[in-house]
């Protein structure tokens, strides 16, 4: 167990050291990248770019920098903004992170659920009219690009259905703190929820479907029946273990991307300051140091929620137990 | 003792509905099983045995599948039976052994948890005690160490451990009838004896009857009572095991034995093997099914032969007694103690 913690931790340094050195290169190895041209903004004297590349170190050698960044960013978290002197980078992500865990934990707990319920049913009443209907509402789920379903949510609750009694309990847009104002926090949250976990839920409940479907063909099916279970065990005891394999990797590498700013177009639609707005913003002015630590935090939780994955799997399926540790 | 059989097929057909029309998988069955009884089913892949036996549980669930006729348990007619009467049957009075061991078994379970899902499914056990009894059963379908592998998983336990394991289960509940489908095909050729020696067991323990399905030849010798010869989904031939070994009227039958290597005597320079291929299921002659790949076959094969014999052995071949005993004399050599 605790080799198998440390060999995870060994992976994720790895993996994170592996993105920020992409990312640095990327910013100020490749040709034409001159950040101090971008800082100095455009027509800059040279002595203006001197000063600007003295001031941020950018004289220095590459792999020196590399190492003055990752120090300051890790060790004294004294890391500022290139574009907004003075802001701390760490605290900047560490205000934002809260929002966007929020926004995709409640999405997920919503998701999961709804996929797992729709696969289940669908499932159970295969080639009926509600097998039909629930792979239909899911598609177009999956369908909806999340921004515009964001906004006519919000045309609805904010605007057209909003003095009704049906949405007259939604709050304006913007972030509630969840340790301030826990039920202001909850009513915000509820609408980004439902927008943001409706598409994963469609996908999720597809998915789930075919695999209980393909899983009722197994020969471990047939000797279920022939033990005399009933349908309903048989699918939720000894087809839906199994079945829930592709469900849980899906699940690892969506929630990651989610936590790790991939919610961006839902944080923007209801006006939620996360880390993926924060990512945007600093890739539209290209902040370095801003894009450097939204990035390390980014593959830190898709390396976490891997591993999470993979004590899952072992948790599924016991056949995965003791090989991988 | 009464002299009702403890399942009485009658008629059975399954078909499949299919873009190139009905496809008669199991064309007319019937047979019956007494008590105590080990009927084999013997035939090629694809000659309806595993169909049959199926039925007889009610698991065929393919939905363009269409069942008629009647399987009678008991006196209690199974084909029609409501779902939640059929599942009282289910490994209860009826089980059921799979072909392979490898993935018989929900992956996910432990063996004992299995075991004791089936008894509890079907007895108001608490769970310690199905648990008990799970061992006790594992203990006594011949795997060592009960106690550990109760708590094993599937995929911990050879083939042969778990088609024992699978054993274990289908008798949990003292079935009167267990169902077997070719339940040593997948294993070691040791490992098939002792399975086989664990089946008669528990025919002499708990009084269970046996439907064995297998196309060895071998196995039914050792095992059966009765035997039942199945070709193209129907049955070419019925009878008594040694009525059936030492005077096969069908000439597939005769095919079958002639497969076998004799174990004494000169060695054959080459085994026997019946020309052709079995029938597509979309097409099978409308009249005897054998027919053309049947060396003496004739214009009266042209109808369908009439299941038909005496003294409890019946064969579906228009061939006369005497004839029978020509091509029979050359279709296998002269059987030593045959007339």
């Amino acid at each position: 167990m605790i080799s198998t913690i440390i060999r995870r931790l060994a992976h994720m340094i790895l993996v994170m050291f592996g993105i920020s050195m992409i990312v640095f290169l990327i910013f100020f190895a490749t040709p034409g990248a001159d950040p101090a041209a971008r800082i100095a903004g455009r027509n800059a004297s040279p002595e203006t770019l001197e000063q600007v590349r003295a001031s941020f170190g950018l004289d220095q050698p590459l792999p020196v920098q590399y190492g003055l960044m990752m120090h300051r960013l890790f060790v004294t978290r004294s890391l500022t903004s290139f574009v907004n002197r003075g802001m701390a980078v760490v605290p900047a992500v560490m205000e934002a992170a809260p929002v966007t865990l929020s926004l995709v934990f409640g999405a997920a707990i919503l998701w999961v659920a709804g996929g797992i319920a729709i696969g289940i049913t669908a499932a159970a009443c295969r080639n009926t009219l509600i097998d039909r209907l629930l792979m239909i509402l899911g598609l177009i789920g999956v369908s909806m690009p999340v921004f515009w379903l964001g906004e006519v949510m919000n045309l609805i609750t904010q605007s057209r259905l909003h003095d009704t009694w049906l949405f007259a309990w939604v709050p304006a847009l913007g972030y509630k703190s969840l340790s301030a104002q826990p039920w202001e926090w909850f009513k915000t949250m509820v609408i980004p929820w439902i927008t943001l976990a409706v598409m994963y839920a469609g996908l999720y409940g597809r998915v789930l479907r075919a695999n209980l479907v393909e899983a009722g063909q197994e020969d471990f099916i047939r000797t279920a029946r022939a033990k005399g279970l009933s349908e309903t065990r048989i699918l939720l005891r000894h087809a839906l273990r199994t079945s829930l394999i592709s469900f849980v990797t899906m699940f690892g590498l969506d929630f990651g991307a989610l936590v790790g700013g991939g919610a961006l177009l839902t944080e923007v639609v209801f006006g939620l300051q996360g880390v993926g707005k924060l990512t945007y913003d600093a890739l539209q002015s290209l902040d370095l140091p801003m894009i450097m630590a939204t990035v390390i935090y980014a593959s830190f939780f898709v390396v976490v929620s891997n591993a999470v994955v993979d004590i899952l799997y072992a948790f599924i399926d016991p056949r995965v137990r003791g090989t991988g540790a | 003792m009464s002299e009702e059989p403890i399942l009485s097929v009658r008629g059975l057909k399954v078909s499949f509905r299919t873009d190139q029309g009905m496809v008669h998988a199991v064309d007319d069955i019937s047979f019956d099983l007494d008590a105590r009884e080990i009927l084999c089913i013997v035939g090629e892949s694809g000659s309806g045995k595993t169909l049959t036996i199926l039925t007889i549980l009610g698991l065929i669930s393919d939905p363009n599948a269409v069942i008629e006729g009647s399987v009678r348990f008991r006196g209690r007619e199974l084909i029609g039976l409501p779902a939640r009467q059929l599942r009282r049957v289910r490994g209860r009075e009826i089980a059921m052994i799979f072909q392979d061991p490898m993935t018989a078994l929900t992956p996910v379970f432990t063996i004992g948890w299995q075991i004791a899902e089936q008894v509890r499914e079907h007895t108001t056990l608490s769970r310690r005690a199905a648990r008990a009894l799970a061992v006790e059963l594992i203990e006594a379908v011949g795997i060592p160490n009960p106690k550990g592998v109760v708590d094993r998983y599937p995929h911990e336990l050879s083939g042969g451990m778990r088609q024992r394991a699978v054993i274990a289960m289908a008798l949990s509940c003292n079935p009167a009838l267990l169902l077997a489908d070719e339940p040593t095909t997948a294993l070691d050729v040791t490992v098939q004896a002792q399975i086989l020696d664990l089946i008669r067991k528990l025919r002499a323990d708990f009084g269970s009857s046996v439907i064995l399905i297998t196309h060895n030849m071998g196995v039914v010798a050792e095992m059966a009572d009765r035997v039942m010869v199945m070709y193209a989904g129907r049955i070419v031939e019925r009878g008594q095991r040694d009525s059936v070994f030492a005077r096969p009227w069908h000439p597939y039958t005769w095919g079958l034995l002639g497969s076998i290597p004799p174990l004494e005597g000169e060695r054959p320079h080459r085994l026997i093997s019946i020309p052709g291929l079995p029938p597509s299921l979309l097409h099978v002659p409308a009249g005897c099914a054998f027919a053309p790949r049947c060396r003496w076959s004739r214009a009266a094969c042209a109808e369908r032969p009439v299941l038909a014999g005496s003294g409890g052995h019946d064969s579906a071949c228009v061939l006369d007694p005497t004839q029978r005993r020509a091509a029979r004399a050359a279709a296998l050599g002269v059987l030593p103690g045959v007339a």
